[in-house]
């Protein structure tokens, strides 16, 4: 979402009309530093900003600053709005607006997830080596019928399930 | 703006009634899972082993095993 809007961002590079409204830098180098790195940049965690969003005021904004430092009771609702739009470059609201990246983020997530589970497929049949003997079915089968014959666990364990007269598993 | 005053929340003594219900809730908890776990697991694994040992031969196993053949020195 982010990483989205800066690349808008430089995409309109060309445009540069609406960023000269607000001005906030001049850009030493090409296009100066954006957000997260500017200096009005604002976030839920860091909800004060160094500078205010627009440092370059025109003479309507300086007027307006100017009225900023008298009461605020002659202040109209525009007024106000205005200097706060000077201030901050987004309301709490804005700024914490939820987002559809988490879709993204899981979806590529599950992606490599299965392209992993290929990979390690395509080791399971050309890179591993043939299983060895204790893993047989034969060897696997020998060696459960020492373990009961051995009555290992007998109380809880695997004896335990076995019905000795039966000579099968107990239901 | 409000026309009616609102009653004034409480403001003190909030960790103390905290630690109060929470020092009662963890003791309950506490003898509770103490409970269960005597009543669901020690109990019936002391019974299972009881039963066992109630009907329990060595000599009739040891001749079970060494006719299933598994010891080495005696066949």
């Amino acid at each position: 979402m982010l990483s989205r809007a800066a690349w808008s961002l430089m995409l309109k590079k060309s445009g540069h009309g609406r960023r000269e409204m607000h001005s906030p830098e001049a850009p030493a180098r090409g296009e100066g530093k954006m957000p997260p790195y500017a200096n009005w940049y604002a976030e839920r965690s860091y909800p004060m900003p160094e500078e205010p969003f627009c440092s370059d005021l025109n003479a309507e904004q300086q007027a307006l600053k100017e009225k900023e430092k008298g009461s605020w009771t002659q202040l109209s609702h525009a007024e106000k709005v205005a200097l706060y739009r000077l201030q901050y470059h987004q309301t709490f609201a804005e700024m914490n607006r939820r987002s559809n990246e988490w879709k993204t983020v899981m979806g590529c997530v599950f992606f490599f997830c299965g392209f992993t589970a290929l990979l390690i497929w395509w080791q399971r049949v050309y890179v591993y080596p043939p299983k060895p003997i204790t893993l047989t079915d034969e060897w696997k089968a020998q060696q459960l019928q020492r373990m009961l014959d051995m009555k290992v666990n007998p109380v809880h364990g695997l004896a335990s399930h076995w019905d000795y007269e039966k000579k099968e598993w107990k239901k | 703006m409000a026309s009616e005053v609102l009653a004034k929340p409480q403001i003190r003594g909030l960790l103390a009634r905290r630690l109060r219900i929470h020092m009662v809730g963890a003791f309950l908890v506490s003898l509770g899972v103490a409970a269960l776990y005597k009543f669901g697991v020690a109990e019936p694994r002391k019974k299972a082993y009881a039963d066992f040992c109630k009907n329990y031969s060595p000599e009739i196993d040891f001749e079970e095993m060494k006719k299933a053949g598994i010891f080495c020195s005696i066949r």
